[in-house]
């Protein structure tokens, strides 16, 4: 599973990706996300409000229930600011 | 067209090249954004993105505005990297042989951007880097243009039922849906 950081997420976390070995048990993105914040204080931080967290699975956007699979890549980033 | 860049753009090159040749185009709306300072201290302005899903995003929105207007040509250029106050950021541009279709379109085309390509901009101020904080009043803009209510990008991840009182209607299959549009629509 390939994880990319953007913006304040990247700097929070202090990675811009990683391929982390998740657990086979977690599911879905909320799953991912309990188990990323519990990695230690910088994943912590930066999930620390999920109310301006926004994830995309496969570059498309998604919910907190989206479910993930191996090979997935999955994207933690702040609202969009673009324009 | 898209495109996303570091180096900066030419507006009235990039019309004249979209529409040389097409003498079905009645008229032609751009709008060029750039960084602006408000305050007097911003020093300058990173533009950071998403490679790959940017590209996707923006062909999204640029094809959606296809479908809703009959567009001659459109042309979305989005800059990344380091930029300074009074830089161009972005140029949108949609032709028609319509007017009305084109200033509609050119709308639409940077109100979605702006809150559906996955762009964050953070400013150097002189009390150091800060990112800069998502607008309500762009989601407003966005929504416009938008039957859908429930956006996975713009709401809180962790929001996957629609908000209440938007529980209305079905979505309208006749409007393609995009990835975000995943729940009911309002009218």
């Amino acid at each position: 599973m390939k994880l990319l950081y953007f913006a304040w997420l990247r700097e929070r976390v202090g990675l811009a990706e990683e391929e982390p070995e998740v657990p086979a048990e977690i599911g879905d993105v909320a799953g991912l996300i309990r188990w990323l914040a519990g990695r230690g204080d910088n994943f912590a931080r930066a999930f620390a409000d999920l109310s301006v967290v926004r994830v995309a699975v496969n570059q498309e956007y998604v919910g907190l229930d989206q479910e993930i699979a191996p090979g997935d890549e999955i994207a933690f980033f702040p609202p969009l600011t673009g324009g | 067209m898209i495109r996303v860049q570091r180096e900066d753009f030419d507006p009235g090159a990039e019309i004249e090249r979209l529409i040389a040749g097409q003498t079905g185009i009645g008229g032609v709306v751009s709008f060029t954004g750039l960084v602006r300072d408000l305050t007097g201290d911003l020093a300058g302005m990173t533009l950071e993105h998403y490679p790959g899903m940017t590209e996707a995003k923006l062909a999204e929105i640029e094809a959606e505005a296809g479908r809703r207007w009959p567009l001659s040509a459109s042309l979305i250029i989005h800059r990344v990297g380091p930029l300074k106050p009074g830089d161009r950021i972005v140029l949108v541009v949609a032709a028609s042989p319509h007017r009305d279709a084109a200033f509609e379109a050119c709308r639409f085309l940077i109100d979605w951007l702006k809150t559906k390509a996955p762009f964050w901009k953070s400013e150097q101020t002189a009390t150091g880097p800060r990112w800069v904080d998502q607008r309500a009043s762009d989601d407003a803009a966005a929504a416009r243009w938008d039957p859908a209510a429930d956006d996975p990008a713009e709401n809180t991840a962790g929001r996957t039922e629609p908000a209440p009182g938007r529980t209305g209607p079905a979505p309208d299959r006749s409007k393609p849906a995009m990835g975000w549009e995943k729940t009911a629509a309002r009218d």
